[in-house]
């Protein structure tokens, strides 16, 4: 078949046009903006260091990439044999040339191992600037978040100050996962026996978004999580509301509405405290995620489903339907049922909320 | 002078070729069993590659249902457990069978039935992997399989199971193949073909042996440890009972990057045979690329925990690691550079197969860069499992090995079916391969440094992945038609290509001095060799211009005969595995020893001639 092609010749006509179009997607490419989870636009010191190595790295590579491939496109166009070409000189190769070439990536690559080394060592410290110490423990699929300082634990939304180093100990209930948080620090594994470090300091107070980035089973895409970091007066306000979710109306809270009390109800008799505890304060590690505040946390199902109360009825009417292979079992519970586990669910809020701060600065 | 044989060990008319398929399943001769690995292999890449394809339509836009989570699961894995171990390495598998012989001069490899056996271990291990899938027990795990995942807690069903079995069945294959390439390079040389004068596929195709004799043997101790793990209530892996999730990752490593080479080495060589020939003017640094190759398998030996950047390994082996991946860079460096040298100066013809070869040393920069990036812990730590990643190693595996072994078999289909492929449709291919490749996985890049994580089966809108995923959907389409194009023009070129010459391209090896196809005992007389490029030699000795070598009779040429043990053996083989799939299945394991044993014996016994 004699199929016919643009020749070379007539095909380079495009060439600028293609590289107008690759530049303008390349740049397009480089914007951060849009992107939540980005890692090009670090939020705290230790995503910094990173980004200062990569920034290296990606200069070099980029100087290395137009050099190389335009002596290789440049030989393509140069080189081109015409019919009838005598046979060209047979140089076998070229010893000066040859180291010349052997030393100059050795020396480039001093210009990045460098940097690598140092941040390497950097990152591995263990900070000293009395952190605030979080235990991280991944689930499938969830993440809980344990503060020994203020005996509270939570899960799925990260509280954290500004200003004050956060110190991560990290361990697994089951299989191996790695906290990621992009904007603040890079991934760090889980491993079950574990106690794997990771730290970091932001200034800047905004919801970072993270999610488990080791392959951890059937819902590893929807193990996400936030990382909430808030002035130092509203995060004690949080950490001061999460203590008082959950206690007993007795104890000095308001009395309940009847559609919650209800709930409440529900929650005890429908299997529900097999696996949840309500209560943030010295609670013990459970199967389920810690309900604590579940009323003001920002998604459910793991950073995934907006909090709002037709997801939340969507959920309990059925959890496998909403995201097969959770260890939550369809409870067979009826609409009436579910109206009033939400409402109590709803009830169980940090006062005063924390959205208000959570949801102003996310990926910027 | 070189001295080769231009057909006049007698002109009877050839022996009626033997034919059909019983020829087929009895066959030693190694350049059919070439075939049958490069028809197997590229089946499962094409499955390969219609499972990366629903994969692609699945993410194609965000928290779409076209695929469940367990089927994606399913098919990320298969995906890359295919690619890797049903598609490149026996893509490789069938230029060795192929070429290896030809290019050294040789009548056969050393061990023509270990040979066949070889390849139908590779087959049914293909086969009882993708068998999973009837029982909807498809490996899901991912193709590392991280502990403790694995464990019969977290992964009850058989998917784990098929895979290690799977696995264990194609390891077999892979090392008697090793074995026998090893020592058919080592011994059956023509005279004068000194080690520094072979061809420079056959160079790679050796390191690539001695990498699969050392890395083949761990992970199949991983996958014993693995299964008694599963099966037999050991606790390697199992922290519950003192062993270490963090074991596995160091022994599937050990063996996983070893692995990485043995899929590029190979297309390192098929590359360095094509420039020279359509650049007219020898490789560039033959002895640097010789060494640089034997350097990349040497420290790849050392560089296993870059990939466990994340877990923590303490700032002394991240360095130690780090350093040792970074010097990988230098001799690679060396190799894109000599091929650049190579072209240089040259006065390149522009056939397919050149193409192919230009667009992997293209491609393979591009993923040798972003390697070197990640090769530093703390870009890696932002980079490993995202989408940067993924981004990285399709440079290197497709734009790189795919790339080159297209380029090889544009380039040596002339001489295996004695048909040339349509140069039109050739480049029509490369363009929308080329086309399509970059758009699916240069956006991945951009994905993954902007937190895409890997392994997803879905991601929310309002991530900012929509744009790109979209896009490198779109890619894989092209990408996918563009292999529709390759099928059609070999499909039309067996029917009514073009009848190839001995040596349509100008070759410098010694494949091109026989007929296309060659016939059944390759060389009639025993070429000597005295120089790296024996055929250009002797072209440049005669004038410029060489005789069409004749078909010959091959009176008196002594062949290994056909054989059917072969077969019988590796079933037996793959059987006696199989038995160990649930558990332990007594008779399937007792039926498949006594066929195995029976084979062997049969097949030590059998007579010279029958």
């Amino acid at each position: 078949m004699a199929l016919r092609l643009p020749s070379l010749r007539r095909a380079a006509r495009w060439v600028p046009a293609l590289c107008i179009t690759l530049a303008m997607l390349a740049l397009a490419g480089c914007s951060t903006d849009g992107y939540p989870q980005t890692t090009l636009a670090p939020k705290a010191d230790f995503a910094e260091l990173l980004d200062q190595v990569f920034r290296r790295s990606f200069q070099l590579a980029t100087i290395v990439f137009f050099l190389v491939e335009g002596a290789l496109v440049w030989a393509l166009f140069r080189f081109r044999g015409k019919p009838g070409d005598a046979e060209p000189e047979q140089n076998h190769g070229n010893t000066m040339l040859e180291v010349v070439w052997t030393a100059i990536p050795a020396v480039i690559l001093v210009f990045i191992a460098v940097p690598t080394i140092q941040v390497i060592f950097k990152t591995a410290e263990t900070p000293t600037d009395n952190p605030l110490v979080i235990e991280v423990t991944g689930h499938q699929w969830w993440w809980e978040f344990r503060y020994p300082e203020y005996n509270l634990v939570t899960a799925g939304d990260m509280h954290v100050p500004t200003g004050r180093t956060v110190d991560l100990r990290m361990t697994t209930g089951d299989v191996v996962h790695s906290f990621w948080t992009p904007q603040l620090a890079g991934k760090r594994d889980v491993f079950p026996g574990r106690d794997n470090r990771l730290w970091f300091k932001t200034e800047t107070p905004g919801t970072y978004p993270g999610q488990c980035a080791e392959f951890c089973g059937t819902q590893h895409a929807r193990m996400a999580f936030q990382v909430i970091a808030q002035d130092p007066d509203a995060f004690d306000a949080w950490r001061g509301g999460m203590a008082e979710v959950g206690a007993p109306a007795d104890s000095g809270g308001s009395a309940p509405s009847p559609l919650v009390a209800q709930g409440q109800q529900l929650f005890a008799t429908k299997a529900c405290v097999g696996c949840h505890v309500v209560t943030a304060v010295g609670a013990p590690t459970m199967v389920g995620p810690n309900l604590a505040g579940i009323g003001t946390r920002s998604t459910i199902a793991s950073g995934w489903l907006p909090n709002t109360d037709e997801n939340l009825a969507r959920w309990l009417k059925n959890p496998q339907e909403v995201k097969v292979g959770v260890l939550m079992p369809n409870l067979g519970l009826t609409d009436e049922e579910i109206t009033a586990l939400v409402a109590y669910l709803r009830s169980l809020s940090v006062v005063p909320a924390p959205g208000a701060v959570a949801m102003t600065a996310a990926g910027n | 002078m070189s001295t080769i044989a231009m057909g006049h060990a007698g002109t009877e008319a050839a022996p009626a070729e033997k034919k059909g398929l019983w020829s087929w399943i009895t066959t030693v001769d190694h350049k059919r069993i070439g075939i049958l690995y490069g028809v197997t292999a590229f089946i499962f890449f094409l499955l390969g590659g219609l499972e990366a394809l629903l994969i692609r339509w699945q993410l194609g836009a965000p928290d779409k249902t076209f695929l469940s989570p367990e089927a994606y699961n399913q098919l990320f894995t298969m995906h890359g457990t295919t690619m890797i171990f049903l598609g490149v390495m026996p893509l490789s598998a069938m230029f060795f069978n192929y070429f290896i012989p030809l290019q050294i001069g040789a009548r056969d490899v050393a061990f023509p039935r270990l040979n066949a056996y070889s390849y139908w271990v590779f087959l049914f291990g293909g086969l009882v992997l993708n068998a999973s899938f009837l029982f909807n027990a498809a490996p899901d795990m991912g193709w590392f399989a991280y502990a403790n995942l694995t464990s019969k807690q977290f992964s009850p069903g058989l998917n784990v199971d098929f895979w290690i079995i799977g696995l264990q069945i194609l390891g077999i294959a892979s090392l008697a193949a090793a074995v026998n390439f090893f020592v058919t390079i080592l011994n059956l040389r023509a005279p004068g073909m000194k080690m520094m004068r072979m061809p420079m596929f056959v160079w790679m195709s050796l390191i690539t042996q001695v990498l699969l004799l050392l890395a083949f043997p761990i992970i199949t101790v991983a996958l014993v440890l693995l299964m008694l793990d599963r099966n037999f209530g050991t606790h390697f892996f199992v922290p519950s009972g003192g062993g270490d999730p963090v074991l596995w990752q160091h022994l599937f490593w050990l063996f996983g990057h070893p692995e990485v080479y043995i899929l590029i080495l190979p297309a390192f060589g098929v590359v360095s045979e094509i420039l020279p020939v359509f650049s007219r003017k020898p490789l560039f640094g033959y002895a640097a690329m010789v060494f640089s190759g034997c350097f990349i398998a040497f420290l790849g030996f050392g560089v296993w925990s870059h990939h466990m950047f994340s877990t923590g390994l303490g700032p002394m082996a991240d360095t130690v690691f780090s350093l040792g991946t970074m010097l990988i860079a230098i001799p690679t460096g060396v190799k894109i550079f000599n091929w650049i040298g190579t072209v240089w100066g040259g006065s390149i013809q522009y056939k397919t197969p050149m193409y192919f070869a230009l667009g992997f040393v293209a491609m393979f920069i591009i993923g040798g860069l972003s390697g070197v990036m990640h090769a530093s812990p703390p870009a890696d730590l932002q980079q490993t499992d995202s989408y940067f990643i993924v981004a990285h190693f399709h440079y290197v595996l497709f734009g790189g090995s795919i790339f080159a072994l297209t380029a090889g078999a544009y380039y040596w289909f002339p001489k295996m079916t004695g048909r040339m492929l349509s140069e039109g449709l050739g480049k029509v291919h490369f363009w929308l391969m080329f086309i399509g490749f970059n758009l699916t996985f240069a956006p991945m890049h951009i994905l993954g440094l902007n937190g895409m994580p890997r392994r997803v089966y879905t991601y929310s809108a309002g991530m900012g992945f929509e744009f790109w995923n979209a896009i490198e959907t779109a890619g894989s389409l092209i990408l996918g038609f563009s292999f529709l194009v390759f099928i059609v023009n070999i499909l039309k070129s067996l029917k009514s290509g073009e009848v190839a010459t001995a040596d349509p391209w100008h070759g410098a090896t010694l494949e091109w001095s026989i007929p296309s196809p060659p016939q059944e005992w390759n060389f009639a007389v025993e070429p000597t060799v005295d120089g790296r490029d024996p055929l250009w030699e002797l072209r440049r000795a005669n004038g410029g211009t060489l005789p069409e070598p004749a078909r010959v009779s091959g009176k008196g040429i002594h062949l290994p005969s056909p054989s059917y043990w072969p077969i019988v053996t590796a079933f037996g083989t793959a059987m006696t595995l199989v038995g160990f799939l649930m558990h332990v299945t007594l008779w399937v394991i007792l039926a498949g020893l006594a066929i195995t044993m029976i084979g062997i014996f049969s097949w030590a016994f059998e007579p010279a001639d029958h």
